[in-house]
């Protein structure tokens, strides 16, 4: 159970189609066969396999994937069949996670034999891979397998802007049917009906490398790493006051201490672990240390699994200081589409940082919480939910310093450079009815 | 009126809005407010639970009014 794990990212790199092949093999596609009369062998796999959704959200891969090719099965007119459509989500947008780039870079035939694999069975007819950034390998990698006959659907390479709601399954699907990368209400679910209106497959690129592997090895395989109730293995991003930040693929169950170990242990005197990402939550420690890393240990402790990520803050940071800069970089990221959320946001932002960085009084620290119940579950996509609960956890957690800037003012710590990483503003873009600017 | 239409008409009816759609008119507000307030930036906020049988009629009005059709009267599946 302490071991690292070595499925997902082998010791040596399998970048190339050959290395590839002759690691793992062909993708068995004889295990996916869409069928009319009832779901392929592969998503009856996934579901025994008990893989569950490595994005985020954590939602039963094999469920997913049986909501799509049933839709397919009678979405079309009359009831008729008509062919879905995968989308490989690899937009990784949370700042502390950097474990599906990693994943793309050194494993890219994995996901495409997942991609491919999973469309042949959801009755795919053609798959996107969504990424932000180094898409041009992916695409080299793209090319060998057509040359080579191995993707059975045509899988296109999308470049998806940047913000961390772009990546969220609705906005892909909007991003791909032209309407915008943001994200939708639902009903409908992409499953029922997404891009151009067909029944829609949204997996993370680390889902689709397991299915890989599932549809290889078989469901009992998967179950033999990790614990009974979270199978198989998670990549994890490690990162803040750590010797060696990086990403380290643990079976799930394993302590946190044993990644922090992994890590190179602490680079100076820590105090807590941000774990799951922004819309995660803070463990102290050195309590947080036996904590298991699965998403239903992570949230009877406070946090969540999330995308895998653990960001260990150390005692020389302020985090009320650090939670004021991550909710101004989340209320900056709101789409502006709903009031609460793009309203609630920056005025929850604005009150961090004054709790921050100012002196807060009782009337602030009461309109603080009354903000985190106001934009909880008010938006189309989780923004609003996650950033809520992330500055809930902060308040939670470290009423001592609470109560240190309630009294004092901010503590001379709020002035170090941040630990928890914000990306740089998206350079501005001009608009593009005005004119340029030129000297006359 | 068939069975099934039937059968859904028994089932708890909830109010939603969709956030994308409600541009914060008030309306609902306005009609509905034995079920429906106003945060501070008047956006819609909705009490949890059915809509009380009594009040069906005025929640119907409260969605048709709804200038963007972002109200929404729905049955849980």
């Amino acid at each position: 159970m302490s071991s690292r794990a070595a499925r997902l990212l082998p010791g040596t790199p399998q970048v190339t189609l050959a290395e590839h092949l002759s690691a793992y093999g062909p993708p068995p596609f004889a295990e996916t066969a869409y069928d009319t009369a009832g779901p392929a062998p592969l998503i009856v796999a996934v579901e025994q396999s008990g893989l569950a959704g490595r994005g985020g959200a954590g939602f039963p891969a094999g469920r997913k994937m049986r909501a799509v090719a049933e839709a397919g099965r009678r979405g079309g007119p009359f009831g008729s069949q008509v062919g879905t459509v995968v989308i490989a989500n690899g937009a990784e947008s949370e700042p502390a996670s950097g474990k599906d780039r990693l994943l793309l870079r050194r494993a890219p035939h994995l996901v495409l034999d997942g991609i491919v694999l999973a469309a042949e069975a959801v009755g795919a007819t053609r798959a996107y891979l969504c990424m932000h950034d180094d898409a041009d390998p992916v695409r080299e990698a793209v090319t060998s397998r057509e040359r080579a006959g191995l993707n059975r659907v045509p899988v296109q390479v999308v470049e998806v802007p940047g913000g961390y709601v772009a990546s969220q399954e609705t906005a892909l699907v909007g991003l791909l049917n032209g309407t915008g990368p943001r994200p939708a209400f639902v009903p409908p679910r992409p499953s029922e009906r997404g891009v151009r209106r067909h029944p829609t497959l949204v997996q993370n690129v680390e889902t689709l490398a397991n299915i890989a592997l599932i549809a290889r090895h078989g469901p009992e395989w998967f179950r033999e790493a990790g614990a009974p109730s979270a199978p198989g293995t998670a990549l994890v991003t490690v990162s803040g006051a750590v010797a060696r930040p990086g990403v380290y693929e643990a079976e799930l169950g394993t302590a946190i201490e044993t990644l922090l170990d992994w890590a190179g242990g602490f680079a100076e005197p820590p105090q807590a672990v941000l774990a799951g990402g922004y819309f995660g939550g803070w463990l102290p420690l050195p309590a947080a240390a036996r904590v298991q890393l699965t998403d239903q240990a992570l949230r009877a402790a406070g946090a969540t699994l999330g995308p895998g990520v653990l960001v260990v803050l150390p005692q020389s940071a302020c985090p009320l200081a650090e939670t004021a800069r991550v909710t101004g970089y989340l209320a900056s990221q709101s789409a502006g589409q709903c009031g609460p959320c793009s309203n609630g946001l920056p005025a929850l932002a604005d009150a961090l940082g004054h709790v921050a960085f100012g002196r807060p009084a009782d009337d602030l620290l009461r309109w603080t919480h009354q903000l985190l119940t106001l934009v909880s579950g008010r938006g189309a996509c989780h923004l609003p939910d996650g950033t809520a609960g992330l500055a809930g956890s902060t308040l939670t957690i470290f009423a001592a310093d609470l109560r240190y800037h309630a009294s004092h003012g901010p503590c001379g710590r709020a002035d170090r450079l941040p630990v928890l990483p914000l990306p740089l503003p998206e350079p501005a873009r001009p608009d593009p009815r005005s004119r340029p600017e030129t000297p006359a | 009126m068939s069975r099934a239409e039937n059968s859904r008409r028994d089932r708890p009816r909830m109010l939603k809005v969709n956030p994308v759609a409600c541009q914060g008119h008030g309306m609902c507000i306005e009609l509905l407010p034995e079920l429906i307030a106003a945060d501070p930036w008047g956006y819609p906020l909705i009490a949890p639970g059915p809509v009380p049988d009594q009040l069906l009629p005025l929640a119907q009005r409260a969605v048709n009014s709804c200038p963007t059709l972002a109200l929404l009267l729905t049955s849980p599946e």
